[in-house]
């Protein structure tokens, strides 16, 4: 139930706050954690956050807008992000970029229909000498092929695929 | 006397921060040492601390600013105040540089007006809208500067299509953002100045916009429409509601019979829209030029504050027999008693305090009031079908437009105020007909409310309506005059711009229960020898520290009475005053107001003989009777301040 849910979310929040100790600096930790737990950094999460830290939630809005790796929208289990810097797209980004969009059926910024992928493009993350690069939530992946990317959405959508045990476990 | 600046700088700075900084008075000479700066070859001494920005002002050297204002903290972020810093490789922020070694700045030279000019043709470049058709034409600071900086062309080409849809939800505040510059002037207002919290800047880089929580329309979310982000916007990007075009055309129907009832600041200030210097009164002028402009009467909206002190004063009375004589408990509780008077300030404790709203006073505004009675009592005096009134009010507030909409103001049957106008829509209005405001002679008010007193006009300034809530407490209670007490029945430990105080009041000997309440209280003795205790704030983060306080049983909790003004500066430094706004200016309006008062011949709420009349032969039933309650109280919804998605 909808309540309920809320009544946990603000339950963690109030003991993740009090671990890391009520004050405005621990914002961003505590959004992550929030962010890793529940994927998405749900309107009310933000207004208990803003209560507990003694903000405004549109403060907390604005840090969760800022930072692309924060959502405020749920998205897809797996959120394929690829590096659109200009490295990889000289070592052929373009390639790996149709072939994730016919395999998911979407274009980038879309979540799918069944809300498993999200397709996104993100800025360089460091891998320039093995382009191109992108990640699947935490995980990074370089030298990628449209073979490899087709691999790697296959083990995606077999659901017992290490990222979401991983994911599982730690969340 | 409890007094506490305005507001604390640095209070919204993290506690890791908090450590290692040090608490400096606004006062620069306290911190000690002074310093030379030599800006454009000329050397000036000044505090450590102060900045390039501050230090060139007194050498009367202008450096153009666009985020920077007096109210609020430094941000440094519009750069177009950059100066060039000797030694330092790049620009420098003036607002934001502190001067604490001798340094050399130069802020014309031709880099800097090159970069001044680059940064003006970036903002317009996606500054959508021409200057005809803007509210802010002639009062724009980007305008301005554009002018200044010799803008002839738009180099980096101009926006033909809108990027943003324009929020018209909001009963009082419309935002325009295509005409925001993201100088973020009314976020640091709103978090810093007001504590409200509804705006912030939202996303990153070119995609920035100033938005509210979850980007809601205005009216969805927690704004309390006190009109402090109008006051502040450089350009247009937030602008009152203008109801000019619904006003004029009332007037151009012959059908219908437009009343006018002006409060105490828009005449303070009004004379700014007209180039005039500020804490010019120009009451009786303007009473004429809005007959020229087709109203069919002018009524001073003091009228109904005198009534305002005679029904919340009573309903104070009652609250402290009940509580102190006949011992009830529930209502101990909702002592201390706070004033209804700013609309803003109402909204502000149903979304934030939602459990102190007993305290609030169940009179309606003086505004509310009047409309109320304009329907009812007026009509039935003149005969008028209330149908055909439409009854404006002219406010330095853009809250009251908010308040004149709220649904449960129509105890007269119809909407009891139709709309409110803000001083700066009046000033247009004024301009448009064609009227030289300067130049017209004085004319009165209109009966049957014509005469107010001096106690209505100081409402318009922070610890007015507590002032004249005193003169009138003294007089019923004691039977003395005021006068004896206070030099000119001037109460001034109430008067002043402090965020926050604290008056006491012993009351000695008390004196007969006078005819208007003998009804109410059979008499005085339990007064005796009881000192009250009254609080003043003005500005909602103030209001936030004084509930804060009474929740923690502070001094505040022992207050009897506590004014609340949602603007700084009181009713004077409204939203829908006219731009810019600054301490001096607020005080200069200050003087105004409190000049009037002097001036007036009858000084205190009681002895106003319309209001006499208004009790002889309208509410019958007396203060806080049925009629009354009918009529002139209201309630409040709690709202809470969560917004569900």
């Amino acid at each position: 139930m909808l309540v309920s849910e809320n009544e946990t979310l603000k339950n963690n929040i109030i003991k993740w706050a009090e671990e890391l100790g009520k004050d405005r600096t621990i914002l961003l930790p505590l959004l992550q954690r929030v962010q890793k737990k529940y994927s998405s950094i749900s309107p009310y999460a933000m207004q208990i956050i803003a209560d507990l830290l003694d903000i405004h939630p549109v403060e907390v809005y604005s840090v969760v807008s800022f930072y692309s790796f924060l959502n405020d929208e749920p998205k897809g289990r797996f959120v394929i992000r690829l590096c659109r810097t200009i490295s990889c797209e000289m070592s052929g980004r373009d390639r790996i970029a149709r072939q994730l969009q016919n395999e998911l059926g979407i274009a980038f910024g879309e979540t799918t229909p069944d809300s498993r992928f999200t397709l996104e493009w993100t800025n360089c993350m460091g891998m320039c000498d093995l382009g191109p690069a992108m990640m699947v939530n935490d995980v990074v992946f370089t030298e990628m092929t449209p073979e490899k990317a087709h691999e790697i959405v296959e083990r995606c959508r077999q659901t017992f695929s290490a990222f979401a045990l991983q994911n599982k476990q730690e969340g | 006397m409890n007094t506490k600046t305005n507001h604390d700088r640095t209070c919204r700075a993290p506690k890791s921060v908090k450590g290692y900084s040090i608490k400096t008075s606004p006062d620069k000479t306290q911190i000690g040492g002074q310093v030379t700066v030599t800006i454009n070859d000329h050397a000036i001494k000044v505090p450590l601390g102060t900045t390039i920005l501050e230090a060139s002002k007194s050498l009367g050297i202008n450096i153009p600013t666009l985020c920077n204002h007096d109210d609020l903290c430094v941000a440094g972020v519009c750069r177009i105040c950059v100066v060039e810093v000797e030694g330092q490789r790049n620009l420098q922020a003036a607002c934001a540089f502190p001067v604490t070694s001798p340094i050399k700045v130069r802020t014309h030279s031709r880099r800097v007006r090159h970069a001044r000019r680059h940064i003006l043709d970036l903002m317009l470049a996606k500054h959508y809208g021409e200057c005809y058709s803007c509210t802010r034409n002639g009062n724009c600071e980007l305008q301005n500067l554009a002018e200044e900086y010799g803008v002839d062309f738009y180099r980096f080409g101009h926006l033909k299509e809108p990027r943003y849809t324009v929020d018209n939800s909001s009963y009082a505040v419309v935002r325009d953002m295509d005409k925001c510059i993201l100088c973020r002037r009314c976020i640091r207002t709103c978090i810093d100045m007001q504590e409200v919290g509804v705006l912030g800047a939202i996303n990153r880089g070119d995609k920035t916009k100033i938005a509210t929580f979850l980007d809601k329309p205005l009216a969805e979310v927690i704004c309390i429409n006190c009109g402090q982000c109008i006051n502040r916007c450089p350009t247009a990007a937030l602008k009152a509601k203008d109801p000019t075009d619904e006003v004029w055309a009332a007037i151009d129907d012959p059908t219908k019979h437009v009343v006018i009832q002006t409060a105490p600041s828009p005449r303070a200030a009004i004379a700014e829209c007209f180039g005039v210097e500020p804490g010019t009164a120009l009451t009786f002028e303007m009473n004429t030029a809005l007959k020229r402009c087709g109203f069919n009467k002018v009524f001073d909206t003091n009228f109904t504050a005198d009534l305002t002190i005679i029904e919340e004063g009573t309903e104070l009375i009652l609250r402290l027999y009940k509580a102190l004589v006949k011992k009830d408990p529930g209502v101990a509780e909702t002592i201390p008693q706070f004033t209804s008077c700013s609309p803003g300030w109402v909204k502000f404790i149903e979304h934030f305090y939602p459990e102190f709203l007993p305290h609030v006073s169940s009179a309606k505004s003086p505004q509310q009031m009047f409309g109320a009675l304009i329907k009812t009592y007026y009509a039935q005096q003149n005969n008028l079908d209330p149908a055909n009134i439409v009854s404006v009010a002219l406010m330095p507030c853009s809250a009251k437009k908010f308040e004149c909409n709220r649904p449960e103001m129509i105890s007269s049957g119809y909407k009891d105020v139709d709309y409110g106008l803000t001083t700066r829509e009046l000033a247009k209005m004024i301009k448009e007909a064609g009227v030289d405001l300067l130049k017209m002679e004085k004319s009165d008010f209109d009966d049957p409310f014509g005469s107010a007193t001096g106690s209505g006009v100081i409402f318009g300034a922070t610890g007015g309506v507590m002032e004249s809530a005193l003169r009138c407490v003294i007089e019923l209670v004691t039977g003395k005059k005021v006068e004896n007490l206070f030099d000119h029945a001037e109460i001034t430990p109430v008067r002043g711009f402090e965020g926050s105080r604290i008056a006491e009041l012993t009351i000695g000997d008390v004196g007969p229960v006078p005819d208007l309440l003998k009804h109410l209280v059979p008499d005085w003795n339990w007064l005796r020898g009881v000192t009250l205790k009254l609080g003043v704030c003005h500005g909602t983060a103030n209001a936030k520290k004084v509930l804060e306080d009474i929740r923690n049983g502070g001094p505040f909790s022992q207050c009897q009475f506590i004014e609340f003004m949602a603007c700084p500066g009181g009713c004077l430094g409204g939203g829908g005053q006219p731009i810019p706004t600054t301490p001096e200016i607020r005080a200069a309006r200050a003087r105004a107001i409190y000049a009037e008062d002097r001036r007036s011949t009858i000084r205190k709420s009681h002895e106003n003989p319309a209001i006499l009349s208004l009790y002889k032969e309208f509410l019958t039933d007396g203060p806080c009777g049925k009629v009354s309650h009918k009529l002139l109280h209201t309630h409040y919804v709690a709202r809470g301040k969560y917004i569900l998605a």
